[in-house]
């Protein structure tokens, strides 16, 4: 069974149609690059997926749990880290990660979060408030977040946008360490073509709502006669129609 | 509904509290001011007035009742605000936590701190004022009790309208108790206003506790009906607040405003 079965998912805003019935999987220790030019639907897809937005139309389950018939079950096994959305910047790093792993149930949590703290090098930041962090450390508790209740299902948006390259790397890795050793599956956007081709299995190209491309990021430029998977995201990006006849 | 999870709602807020001297101030410090500005007002009343009326009782006691009235519903509406202010919706609702718990979170939360406040309130009058809550007798618990659920029920509903505005319509919550003041009649009978404001002030629950309040200091008895009254009202007031949250927070799901909560996007 996958992890995340979503099924002809539709939401529009006023008559602006953003996410036109898409359907995807995501398997277990697999990590599924979701990208796309700046509104093509990314997020929004990803919101409806946490349960914060409502679809139009079209179903989505965790685990086999629809998100919103059995909202709760279903989403206490995923968590999220999104670049545009820190951890409340008036608690320390302690108190936000014991809160957030309260409110998903963690069992054996102050274990858990010396781990976390361990893990992302944020030791030294424990009673630090976030507001105060730089956006560099507040990405690595919003990840240290995301991993408490070690969920089936980890989303990640734009998760290294504001990380230095070598702490990128480092966190590049621990997702592909949390992908193989946990059951759980990614799903990832980001606009670093490179790092898509490094850490994903499989890519999804969303252009105007729909999906326009799916495979295998390191093969996929080549099937579309472009070089590199960053020039096969500007076609998308500029020319959709074109890829679309192919 | 989980219970740990309610009780982090409330954690959040005490760390939140603990940590700031700015948020503990407001606990007690609105309360002090009032009573020394009511407290030597009524003891100036006392000393002019021929007739031996006792002003602390009628009009200290009533003010300070209402300020804990208003420090129930800021204890809810503030510790919402602390979720707006930090942007923090999407992080919070994107986890297992059911709108049933995060409410009742809120409410716990103002529970607490609204009781810290009364603490200090009973000290306060009791020392510097010789005013006695136990004046009152056993009615000061149902009295208490009306305000205070009364109280839950207008920070449910204040949250639900800063929910549905956006974070600059927090200006339209801090006036409703200055605004519902006088047709509840804290420091006149209700007789006094038009019949239309009577007619207004009959459906509030607070009516009958400061009405009531007046009874008891002029030796009267105060009608049990009334006191049933403004509890039902209240039980009322809270079941339509609450189901006006969630019913703006369900209207938020689907328009993307829980995702994308800020002043500009509901504006």
């Amino acid at each position: 069974m996958p992890i995340l079965s979503v099924s002809g998912l539709k939401k529009v805003y006023d008559d602006i149609v953003a996410v036109d019935g898409i359907s995807f999987e995501v398997a277990s220790h697999e990590i599924v690059g979701l990208l796309g030019p700046n509104g093509a639907g990314k997020t929004t897809t990803i919101d409806m997926i946490l349960g914060v937005l409502k679809p139009d139309a079209g179903t989505i389950s965790i685990g086999g749990l629809d998100i919103f018939s059995h909202r709760s079950e279903a989403v206490s096994r995923t968590n999220f880290s999104a670049v545009y959305t820190p951890l409340p910047g008036n608690l320390t790093v302690v108190q936000n990660l014991r809160i957030f792993g309260r409110l998903y149930s963690v069992n054996n949590l102050s274990e858990k979060i010396e781990e976390l703290l361990a893990r992302f090098d944020l030791a030294k930041l424990r009673n630090k408030k976030c507001g105060v962090l730089s956006s560099g450390e507040q990405t690595r508790v919003s990840l240290a977040k995301s991993m408490l209740n070690s969920p089936n299902l980890l989303l990640l948006d734009e998760p290294t946008a504001s990380l230095d390259p070598a702490t990128a790397r480092d966190v590049r890795l621990k997702i592909r360490e949390f992908a193989k050793e946990c059951k759980g599956g990614v799903l990832w956007t980001s606009h670093n073509m490179y790092e898509v081709e490094d850490v994903c299995n499989r890519v999804l190209f969303l252009s105007h709502g729909k999906i326009l491309l799916e495979g295998n990021p390191k093969t996929l430029p080549v099937e579309y006669g472009k070089k590199t998977l960053e020039e096969l995201f500007i076609a998308v990006a500029r020319e959709p129609l074109s890829l679309e006849e192919n | 509904m989980s219970l740990n999870r309610i009780l982090t709602i409330v954690l959040r807020q005490f760390y939140l509290i603990r940590g700031s001297f700015s948020r503990v101030f407001p606990l007690f410090a609105w309360i002090g001011v009032d009573m020394i500005l009511w407290g030597f007002l009524t003891r100036y009343l006392n000393s002019v007035a021929s007739s031996g009326f006792n002003f602390v009782p009628a009009l200290l006691g009533a003010v300070l009742l209402w300020d804990f009235f208003g420090r129930i519903m800021q204890g809810v509406t503030i510790a919402f605000f602390e979720d707006v202010w930090s942007r923090n919706f999407l992080n919070i609702f994107a986890t297992p936590l059911l709108i049933s718990e995060y409410v009742s979170g809120l409410v716990l939360t103002s529970v607490l701190t609204s009781l810290f406040g009364l603490l200090i309130m009973f000290v306060l009058a009791t020392t510097l004022f010789n005013l006695s809550f136990f004046a009152y007798g056993f009615m000061i618990l149902p009295f208490l009790l009306v305000l205070f659920l009364f109280g839950i029920s207008l920070g449910i509903f204040g949250s639900a309208l800063v929910l549905r505005l956006g974070p600059a319509s927090e200006w339209f919550i801090w006036p409703i108790p200055a605004i519902i003041s006088p047709f509840v009649g804290v420091l006149y009978p209700i007789s006094t206003l038009p019949d239309w404001m009577q007619s207004i002030s009959r459906i509030l629950p607070p009516t009958y506790v400061f009405e009531g309040l007046r009874a008891i200091i002029t030796g009267k008895s105060v009608p049990l009906i009334s006191l049933v009254l403004a509890t039902v009202f209240s039980f009322i007031y809270i079941f339509l607040a609450y189901l006006l949250f969630v019913k703006i927070y369900h209207s938020a799901l689907k328009s993307g405003l829980i995702a994308r909560y800020s002043a500009e996007s509901v504006s």
